[in-house]
C-alpha cells in the first residue's frame, strides 16, 4: 500500500537566531515532483541569501507565500504530497496534548518565563464563554468586550487590519462581534456605513470606486538598499551637524578646457565629463585644504586625517542610491581617474560594485547637474567630513570682463561637518574649488 | 617562491614545487599531487609513503567523497530546519583525511568544531557527529570510546587541552601522540601561543595542525600574520611544516613525520596544511560579502578530490565499478546521516544533570530534586496540588 500524505514544510531559523527571512523567489511550482534536498527556493534573512533544499521527495501541492514576503521563522511556507513511508518518519509521534494553552517549562536556572510571583503556580486558563462576549451590536463604539486588557490592541485579523487602514478606519473605535471580541471585515464596513467617517474616506469605500482606490496609493515595504539608505541618511543627518555652503562659478574656462582635452591624444578614448574635472579640482583643492578629508570618530574621541582620498562619487542605480568610492584617487592622473570614474559609474548602474567599493570613503561628490538641478543641501555619506553636489552647467548672462555676456556657469554646493570643520576651512575650500573651475591655470598655483 | 605568501590572500598556493623541505625561514610548500593530479616525487617525503598501496589510495579517496557528502546532507539538513548550525569543510577533506588516517588508534585528537570529517574517520557514528550540532546534547560522543575529543567551539582552546594530555603520555612513559586542529586564525589567540611555549619547553608528543584556510570568518589570513604562519611554529622553537593541504599524501607524509618525531621523544611539530575554505564559515554566513569570487576560482582549480581523481585515472585505477561503489557508498552514509538525525530523541529535560561530575555531588543532587519537583507541576494536576497543600 502507497498512502500518500501531505507535509508541511516550516521556515527553519536559517541563521543563528532569526526571527523572518524573505522569499526571494521559488524555484518550483505547485505540480512538480522534487527529489530530496533538490533546490526549491532561495531565501533572503538578515545575513545572507541562502537556497533552501527540499526535505521531502514528493509533489509540491501549495506554495504559501509569495516571492517578496517576509516570513515568520516557523510559518509554513510549502506543502508535499509525499509516500507515507512510516521508515523516515521521526522518532515516536508527540503525545496528544490538551487543547488548553500550556506553559513550556524552562531550565533551571533561566528563570520564570511569564510567572513574576516566585514560584510556580499552576495556572487556570478559563476561555470566555460566549455569554459573555456577546456582541455589542448596538453598543457605543468605544465599548470593549468584557475583561480585554485596555492596553490591548483591538483583536483583528492581518487581512481586517489592512482593510482598516485602506478605509482610514481607527480600529481602536471599532466593536467586534467575533468572539473575544475579535473584528471581523463586516464590523469595519458595518463601522464605515455609519456614518461617523470624513467624506473621502466614506467616497472610498463605496464599491465603484475599488479600482480607483487600489491606484491612488502605492505601498512598497521599507527594505534592501532603500531600508539601508534611510538609516544611514538619519544617522548622518542626525549625528553631524551639517553646514552647506553655496558658489556659483563662471566654468567657461573649464568648459573651453574639457573641449580641448577631449580632442588631444591621452584623452582619446576615454569619458570626459565636467564630473571628471570638478573630481580633480575637489582633489587639488583638498591637498591645500586637508581638513575636509577627515572623519569625527565619536568612539574614541579623535578626529582622523586621511593622508590619502577615497573619493565618493554618489550613483543613482537600479537598487536605490550608493555612494562607491574610488580608492586613492589623489595619486591618479588625470586620464586614470577619468577612467576611474567611468568604470565606477558603469559597475555600479550594473548592481555589481563590490562591499569594498563602498567601505573606507573619506570625501564624496554628488552630481545633482544631471537632472538639471542647480543646488540643493546634500547629506553627508556617513563617516566622512563633507560632499560637494555639482549642479547643472547653464548659459546665463553673468558679468565677464565688466560687461554682461552669455556665460556657462554652475553651482556647487558643499555641505560639510562642523564638529570638525570650521566656517572658515570649508569656506577656503569652497572658493579653492571654484577658482579651479574658473581658472584651470590656477592649477599651476595650487598643485 | 610560488607559495601563497602572507599578504597576499588567497592567490596561487598550489603550482609544481619540487624542493619542499622543512626548517629554515621562507617555507616552500610540500606536495606530492599537483592539482592535475601528477605525483610528484619528494625524495625526504616519499620514503613515509611506501605502504600506501594503491587499493589504500582508492580507500583515501572514497573518504574524501564521502566526507563531501556528510558536509553536503548536514548542510541540507540545516536548511531544512533539522540543525542548528553547520560549520561546512568543503576543501578542507585533504587536509583532514590525510592527517586522521595517519594516526594509530591509541593517539588522541582534539578538534575544533570543523573537524566533523575527522571525526567520520576516527569512526565516530554519524548521528552522534550531528548530536550537538541538533542541539540534542552538550557533546556527541564518549571521547574515550574512539580516542577523540568532542568540538570544541571556543577558538584555540583545545590546543592548551591537548597540551596537558601530551605532557600526561609522557608522564605516563607511552608512545603514543596527540593531534590538536586549529584555523589561521587560532594562531593569533593567546591559548595557541601559550600551548605552544608549554609544549616546546616540555617537548611533549603533539602534532600542532594548523589548516590555514585562509578565513577567520570574514578576516582574511594576510591581516593576521606578516609572515607565514608555519614561521609562527618556529618561532617557538618547534619544528615546523608547510604542506599543501589539498593534497591528501602530502598532509599524510608530514603528519606521519611528526608523528614519528613524537613518539621517539623529540617533542612537538607545527603543520601549516594550506588549504581552502570554499563554503561559507557556518550555515549563518555569507562569504560573498567578503570575499571575491575570484578567489574562489582559483582555489575550485586546486580540488583536493579532483586531483585524487586525476591521480588514478592515470593509474587506470578509477574505474566505471569503483566510481559507483563510492558513490554508493557516500548515498548510504547520506541516508544513515539523516535518519539518525531526523530520528534522533529530544533530550528529556532532566538530562541537563548528566555528565556534569563523574561521582555522585549532593549539590547537583538537590538541584535536580528541585527541578524534578518543578516540572512535576506540569503533568498531574492532583500531584501538583497536594505539593502545593505540603507547603
Amino acid at each position: 500500500m502507497t498512502a500518500t500524505m501531505i507535509k508541511e514544510f516550516r521556515l527553519p531559523d536559517l541563521g543563528e537566531g532569526l526571527t523572518e527571512s524573505e522569499i526571494v523567489s521559488w524555484k518550483v511550482g505547485v505540480g512538480d515532483t522534487v527529489s530530496l534536498n533538490q533546490i526549491i527556493a532561495e531565501v533572503e534573512t538578515a545575513k545572507a541569501v541562502v537556497e533552501l533544499p527540499s526535505p521531502f521527495a514528493g509533489v509540491i501541492t501549495a506554495l504559501h507565500e509569495q516571492p517578496g514576503t517576509v516570513v515568520e521563522v516557523g510559518k509554513p511556507i510549502v506543502s508535499f504530497e509525499v509516500k507515507d513511508d512510516a521508515g523516515i518518519q521521526p522518532g515516536p509521534a508527540a503525545p496528544a496534548e490538551a487543547p488548553l494553552p500550556k506553559r513550556e517549562p524552562n531550565l533551571v536556572g533561566y528563570g520564570a518565563v511569564v510567572e513574576s510571583t516566585g514560584r510556580p503556580v499552576r495556572r487556570q486558563r478559563t476561555l470566555l464563554t460566549p455569554a459573555e462576549t456577546k456582541a455589542p451590536v448596538v453598543e457605543p463604539v468605544d465599548t470593549k468586550p468584557a475583561g480585554t486588557n485596555p492596553a490591548e490592541r483591538p483583536r483583528s485579523t492581518p487581512p481586517v487590519r489592512k482593510l482598516a487602514r485602506d478605509l482610514g478606519v481607527d480600529l481602536e473605535k471599532v466593536a467586534g462581534t467575533g468572539p473575544g471580541g475579535l473584528i471581523s471585515r463586516d464590523d469595519v464596513r458595518n463601522f464605515v456605513g455609519g456614518g461617523d467617517l470624513p467624506a473621502a474616506a466614506q467616497e472610498l469605500a463605496a464599491p465603484q470606486s475599488a479600482a480607483a482606490r487600489g491606484d491612488r496609493e502605492v505601498r512598497t515595504p521599507i527594505k534592501g538598499v532603500r531600508k539601508f539608505t534611510a538609516a544611514a541618511m538619519v544617522s548622518s543627518a542626525f549625528t553631524a551637524p551639517h553646514v552647506t555652503e553655496f558658489l556659483t562659478v563662471d566654468v567657461t574656462p573649464a568648459m573651453e578646457l574639457l573641449a580641448r582635452l577631449k580632442e588631444s591624444k591621452p584623452f582619446a578614448g576615454h569619458k570626459l565629463t565636467p564630473l571628471t574635472l570638478v573630481a580633480k579640482a575637489v582633489l587639488i583643492a583638498l591637498r591645500r585644504n586637508p581638513g575636509l578629508n577627515a572623519r569625527w570618530d565619536e568612539a574614541n574621541q579623535e578626529i582622523v586625517q586621511f593622508n590619502y582620498v577615497n573619493l565618493g562619487i554618489a550613483a543613482a542605480t537600479p537598487r536605490g542610491l550608493t555612494v562607491p568610492n574610488i580608492k586613492d584617487a589623489d595619486r591618479l592622473t588625470l586620464v586614470d581617474l577619468s577612467a576611474a570614474l567611468a568604470d565606477l559609474t558603469d559597475t555600479a548602474r550594473a548592481g555589481k560594485s563590490s562591499p569594498e567599493d563602498f567601505s573606507g570613503g573619506t570625501i564624496s561628490i554628488t552630481n545633482i547637474g544631471v537632472f538639471g538641478i542647480d543646488a540643493g543641501t546634500p547629506i553627508l555619506n556617513p563617516g566622512e567630513a563633507a560632499i560637494l553636489a555639482m549642479g547643472a552647467v547653464r548659459k546665463a548672462p553673468w558679468e565677464y570682463q565688466d560687461q554682461v555676456a552669455l556665460r556657462q556657469v554652475m553651482t556647487l554646493s558643499l555641505s560639510f561637518d562642523h564638529r570638525l570643520v570650521d566656517g572658515e576651512q570649508g569656506s577656503r575650500f569652497l572658493a579653492d574649488v571654484g577658482a579651479l573651475l574658473a581658472d584651470p591655470a590656477m592649477a599651476f598655483a595650487m598643485a | 617562491m610560488v607559495t601563497d605568501d602572507a599578504g597576499q590572500g588567497g592567490t596561487a598556493a598550489g603550482r609544481d614545487n619540487k624542493t619542499g623541505h622543512q626548517g629554515g625561514a621562507g617555507h616552500s610548500m610540500v606536495q606530492l599531487i599537483t592539482p592535475a593530479g601528477e605525483r610528484v616525487s619528494h625524495p625526504e617525503y616519499d620514503p613515509w609513503l611506501k605502504d600506501v598501496s594503491d587499493e589504500q589510495l582508492c580507500s583515501l579517496y572514497e573518504d574524501l567523497v564521502v566526507i563531501r557528502r556528510i558536509d553536503k546532507e548536514a548542510t541540507a539538513l540545516q536548511r531544512q530546519g533539522e540543525l542548528g548550525l553547520w560549520p561546512p569543510l568543503l576543501g578542507q577533506e585533504a587536509s583532514q583525511v590525510g592527517s586522521v588516517r595517519a594516526l594509530r588508534d591509541d593517539d588522541f585528537i582534539f578538534p575544533s568544531y570543523r573537524e566533523n570529517g575527522v571525526a567520520y574517520c576516527r569512526g565516530v557514528d554519524l548521528a552522534d557527529i550531528l548530536r550537538v550540532w541538533r542541539g540534542a546534547a552538550s557533546g556527541g560522543w564518549d571521547p574515550y570510546t574512539v580516542n577523540m575529543a568532542i568540538p570544541q567551539i571556543v577558538i584555540g582552546a583545545q590546543t592548551l587541552h591537548a597540551t596537558g594530555y601530551a605532557m600526561g603520555i609522557q608522564n605516563d612513559g607511552a608512545d603514543s601522540a596527540a593531534i590538536v586542529y586549529f584555523g589561521d586564525g587560532a594562531t593569533s589567540e593567546g591559548d595557541v601561543n601559550e600551548a605552544m611555549v608549554f609544549a616546546a619547553s616540555f617537548q611533549v608528543p603533539l602534532v600542532f595542525f594548523c589548516q590555514n584556510n585562509h578565513w577567520a570568518i570574514s578576516e582574511p589570513v594576510r591581516v593576521q600574520s606578516h609572515t607565514q604562519l608555519v614561521d609562527r611554529g618556529t618561532g617557538f622553537g618547534i619544528p615546523s611544516m608547510r604542506v599543501d593541504g589539498n593534497d591528501v599524501l602530502a598532509v599524510m607524509a608530514a603528519t606521519r613525520v611528526a608523528l614519528d618525531r613524537a613518539r621517539r621523544g623529540g617533542g612537538p611539530t607545527f603543520i601549516e596544511a594550506v588549504t581552502y575554505r570554499m563554503g561559507p564559515h557556518t550555515t549563518a554566513d555569507d562569504p560573498t560579502r567578503y570575499r571575491d569570487a575570484n578567489e574562489l576560482e582559483d582555489w575550485a582549480a586546486k580540488d583536493p578530490i579532483g586531483r585524487v581523481h586525476a591521480l588514478l585515472d592515470r593509474k587506470g585505477l578509477f574505474t566505471e565499478e569503483f566510481e559507483t561503489g563510492v558513490r554508493t557508498k557516500a548515498d548510504a552514509v547520506a541516508r544513515e546521516l539523516r535518519a539518525g538525525c531526523i530520528g534522533m530523541p529530544d533530550p528529556e529535560p532532566l538530562d541537563v544533570f548528566k555528565h556534569v561530575y563523574s561521582t555522585p555531588n549532593s549539590w547537583l543532587d538537590r538541584q535536580q530534586d528541585h527541578y524534578s519537583r518543578y516540572l512535576a507541576t506540569f503533568g498531574d494536576p492532583e500531584v501538583a496540588t497536594q505539593e502545593e497543600g505540603a507547603r
